[in-house]
C-alpha cells in the first residue's frame, strides 16, 4: 500500500513533467528539447515570488501560467512558425524543430544563469508530513499530486468535450485535412504549444515546492518527458498519465523492493519492453 | 599582386603592434586563466564555491593595487571559460588558455575529476595547480606523477574515518548505539566514500545495518529514508551531492527519521541549506568545515558577503580562497610570472591563509577539516585533522 501512494506521487510529478511536451509533441509537431528548460523557469519563478514575497508557490500558478502561454505562444509565432511553413515534410520539420529547440535551450539557460547566476534554489513550502493510511508523505507532493490530476482531468474534458478541444484533436490527427475542413491549423498549433508551455511551467512550480534545482538541470527533466511522451503514445493525455503512473510505480516499487539503485535501470527497461512490443506507444495510433 | 601585399603587411603590422602591446602589458598586469563549470550538473556547486572566490580574490588584489613584483606593481587580469560540466571542455580550456591566451596562471577547475583530468594539460605546460575541491586517496601517487600538482582538501579515507571517529565516540559516551544506516549517490565521489568506509566502520565496531546506493538524479528519495528507517538505525549517514543532500533531509524531517546522528556529505554546509531548514537541521553534521569565529575568517565573510553579494559555504570556499592566497604569496615571495620559481616556492613556504597556516608536505596539505556541524544556525568544524578550534560535537535531537 505504501509502494502504492509513493508510487503514484511521483507518477504525478511525472505526468506534470510530460503533458505540455505531449501536447507540444503531439498537436503542435515540435519536439520541443527546451521543454525541461521552460519546467526550470515555472520553478525559479515560484522560488523568485516565494522568497521575495512570500507568496505560496500555488497562486503564483495564476501567474505563471497566463505568461509561459504567452511567451510560448511567441516562440511558437515568431521561430517555429517559419519553420513549420519551410518544411516539406513531417520528417523534415522533426530534424528543424529538434536543432532549433536545442539550441533554444541553450538560450534559456544562459539567460537564467545571466539573471539569477548558477546556484541551487531550493525553499520549504508544506514540508508538513501528511498521513495517508497511516503512512507518511510529504504534503507539498500530495498537493502537487492532486493539481496534476485537477489538471489532465481539464485537459481530457476540454480536449474530447469542447469544440477547440475537438480541433487540436483533429490537428494531432491530421494537419493536412484538418486544413480542408476549416481549422485554422498554425492558430490551433501556436495555442497547443502555448498551452503545452503554460502546463509545463506549472508544472515546474508545483515541482520546486520539494525538488531543488539549479540553471542547468532542465534536461533531466526533458529526458524523463521524452521517455514518458515516447511510451504513452504522442497526442494522448491518456497515455501520458498512464505512463507516467507506470513508471512512478515501477521506480517505486524497485526502489523499495530490490535496490534504490536500480531505479533507472527499472524505467529503461520499461521504456524497451513497450518500444520492442508496442513502438507506437500505450495509447498511440499505429502510423500509416 | 598588390593588393595581396597590401595584405600581407597589414597583417604583419598588426601582428607587431600585438606584439609590442603584449610586451608593454605583460610589466604591469598578470593574466589569470580559469576553468569551471558555469553550466552542466556541477555549476549548482561551482557557483557557490569556486567563482564568488576568483572575483573576490582579483577585485581585492586589484583594489590595493596589484601583486608586488619586483618590476613594480602588477594588476591580475581574469580570463575565465566555461567546462560545461564536461571534462573533455575542461582540458580544451586549459590548454587554450596556456597556448592561445597565454596566461602567466591558471586556477585549478572544480570537482575532483576535473581535477584529475586537466593534471596532465597542467604538467605539460608547466603550470602549477593547486586542486581545492578534489578529494582523493591516490593524492601520493599523483603528486608524484605530476610535480607541480598540489592538493589541500583532505583524503577519502580522512573523511570516513571522522565520520566513524563522531560516531563511535558518541557510541563509547553510551550517547547512541551501533546501528548505523547508511546510504550513497552512485556516482564516483560517493561510491568511493562508501567503499573506504564500510571497512572502516567495521573496524570501528559500527553495524551497518542499512546499506543502499541511489543514481544521480533520482527524483523521489522517499524510498530511500523509509528503507533506512524501517532499520531503525541510531546514526544515519548519506555520501551524497547537492540536491540529494537536500531531499534526503527534507525525507527525514517529513518521515521524522529520529536519530542521534545526521550526516549528509556535499551541500550540508551551503548557506541555502540552513536558509532552506532553518532551526529543524540544528545537529546535522555535514563534510568539512570552518572556524568561523577566527578573525580571519570573519573578515572574510564579510568581503565576501559584500563583493559577491553571496555569503561563503562552511568548507571549500574559504579553502579556495586560500589557495589563491598562497598562488599570491607565492608569486609576490618570487616576485615574478616565472612559473617554475612559483611552484618551487609553494613547494617550500608556509602560507598564512584565512585557513590558518598552510604548508605543503609532498604537495599535500594534511591538516584540513572533515566533519562539520549545524549549531544554532551556524556551520562549525567538529573535527579536522589538526586545525584548531574544533567545537565538541552535539546530539541531535529531533527536527524541530
Amino acid at each position: 500500500m505504501d509502494i502504492l501512494i509513493t508510487g503514484l506521487l511521483l507518477g504525478g510529478t511525472y505526468s506534470l513533467i510530460a503533458m505540455g511536451l505531449n501536447l507540444q509533441y503531439g498537436v503542435a509537431r515540435i519536439m520541443n528539447l527546451a521543454n525541461g528548460e521552460m519546467l526550470v523557469i515555472g520553478a525559479f519563478a515560484a522560488f523568485w515570488v516565494f522568497t521575495a514575497g512570500q507568496i505560496s508557490p500555488i497562486l503564483s500558478i495564476v501567474v505563471v501560467a497566463p505568461l509561459a502561454f504567452l511567451l510560448n505562444w511567441l516562440i511558437y509565432r515568431f521561430m517555429l512558425l517559419p519553420l513549420v511553413r519551410r518544411a516539406k515534410s513531417a520528417g523534415q520539420l522533426e530534424v528543424d524543430s529538434i536543432l532549433a529547440t536545442f539550441g533554444l535551450a541553450f538560450v534559456f539557460v544562459g539567460i537564467m544563469i545571466a539573471t539569477f547566476g548558477g546556484e541551487y534554489f531550493t525553499y520549504s513550502y508544506l514540508a508538513e508530513p501528511f498521513v495517508i493510511l497511516g503512512e507518511t508523505y510529504a504534503l507539498n507532493r500530495v498537493v502537487a499530486f492532486v493539481l496534476a490530476a485537477i489538471m489532465c482531468g481539464l485537459l481530457y474534458l476540454w480536449l474530447n468535450k469542447s469544440r477547440p478541444g475537438m480541433a487540436v484533436r483533429a490537428v494531432a490527427v491530421n494537419p493536412e485535412s484538418s486544413g480542408l475542413v476549416g481549422i485554422n491549423v498554425s492558430r490551433v498549433s501556436a495555442f497547443a504549444f502555448g498551452l503545452g508551455g503554460a502546463v509545463t511551467a506549472v508544472g515546474g512550480t508545483l515541482i520546486s515546492t520539494f525538488l531543488t534545482m539549479d540553471a542547468s538541470i532542465g534536461v533531466l527533466f526533458t529526458m524523463k518527458a521524452l521517455i514518458i511522451v515516447i511510451m504513452g503514445g504522442v497526442g494522448d493525455v491518456r497515455g501520458v498519465i498512464v505512463a507516467s503512473l507506470i513508471l512512478g510505480l515501477a521506480e517505486t516499487a524497485v526502489a523499495s523492493l530490490i535496490d534504490p539503485g536500480l531505479t533507472l535501470a527499472a524505467a529503461y527497461f520499461m521504456f524497451i519492453l513497450i518500444l520492442l512490443f508496442r513502438p507506437q506507444g500505450l495509447f498511440g495510433r499505429r502510423s500509416s | 599582386m598588390k593588393r595581396r601585399t597590401i595584405l600581407k603587411l597589414a597583417a604583419a603590422t598588426a601582428l607587431a603592434g600585438t606584439m609590442a602591446f603584449g610586451g608593454a602589458q605583460a610589466a604591469d598586469t598578470i593574466k589569470i586563466g580559469a576553468s569551471a563549470p558555469k553550466t552542466g550538473p556541477l555549476a549548482g556547486g561551482s557557483t557557490v564555491t569556486h567563482w564568488p572566490n576568483i572575483k573576490l580574490w582579483v577585485e581585492q588584489v586589484n583594489a590595493r593595487g596589484g601583486l608586488q613584483l619586483k618590476s613594480g606593481k602588477a594588476k591580475l587580469e581574469l580570463v575565465e571559460y566555461d567546462d560545461q560540466t564536461n571534462p573533455g571542455e575542461a582540458i580544451k580550456n586549459i590548454q587554450r588558455m596556456a597556448t592561445q591566451d597565454k596566461v602567466d596562471f591558471i586556477i585549478a577547475p572544480y570537482g575532483t575529476a576535473f581535477n584529475l583530468a586537466t593534471a596532465p594539460i597542467f604538467d605539460k605546460y608547466g603550470y602549477p595547480q593547486i586542486a581545492v575541491s578534489a578529494i582523493s586517496d591516490q593524492i601520493p601517487e599523483l603528486t608524484k606523477r605530476y610535480p607541480r600538482l598540489f592538493f589541500t582538501l583532505g583524503t577519502t579515507t580522512a573523511f570516513a574515518q571522522a565520520v566513524a571517529d563522531i560516531l563511535v565516540q558518541m557510541k563509547n559516551d553510551g550517547k547512541i548505539g551501533s546501528k548505523v544506516a547508511m546510504v550513497n549517490v552512485a556516482d564516483a565521489f560517493g561510491i568511493e566514500l562508501a567503499a573506504a568506509a564500510r571497512p572502516i566502520f567495521k573496524k570501528a565496531g559500527l553495524d551497518v545495518v542499512y546499506d543502499k546506493s541511489y543514481p544521480l538524479g533520482t527524483q523521489d528519495l522517499s524510498p530511500i529514508v523509509k528503507g533506512a528507517k524501517a532499520s531503525n538505525p541510531d546514526s544515519f549517514v548519506a555520501w551524497s551531492y547537492p540536491p540529494d543532500t537536500f531531499g534526503l533531509t527534507q525525507q527525514a524531517i517529513i518521515q521524522n527519521l529520529d536519530v542521534k546522528a545526521f550526516y549528509t556529505a556535499v551541500a550540508t554546509c551551503f548557506p541555502a541549506y540552513g536558509g532552506k531548514f532553518g532551526s529543524k537541521v540544528n545537529g546535522n553534521l555535514g563534510a568539512g568545515g570552518i572556524n568561523p569565529d577566527t578573525p580571519a575568517m570573519q573578515a572574510y565573510a564579510a568581503a565576501h558577503k559584500k563583493i559577491t553579494g553571496k555569503d561563503a559555504d562552511g568548507w571549500a570556499s574559504a579553502t579556495t580562497y586560500a589557495s589563491l592566497e598562497i598562488l599570491e604569496q607565492a608569486i609576490e615571495g618570487v616576485g615574478s610570472a616565472d612559473r617554475d620559481a612559483v611552484t618551487d616556492y609553494i613547494k617550500n613556504n608556509t602560507f598564512k591563509t584565512v585557513m590558518g597556516d598552510v604548508t605543503f608536505k609532498n604537495q599535500n596539505n594534511d591538516v584540513f577539516w572533515t566533519v562539520g556541524q549545524w549549531q544554532n544556525g551556524k556551520y562549525y568544524g567538529v573535527a579536522s585533522t589538526g586545525r584548531p578550534g574544533e567545537k565538541p560535537v552535539q546530539l541531535k535531537s529531533g527536527w524541530n
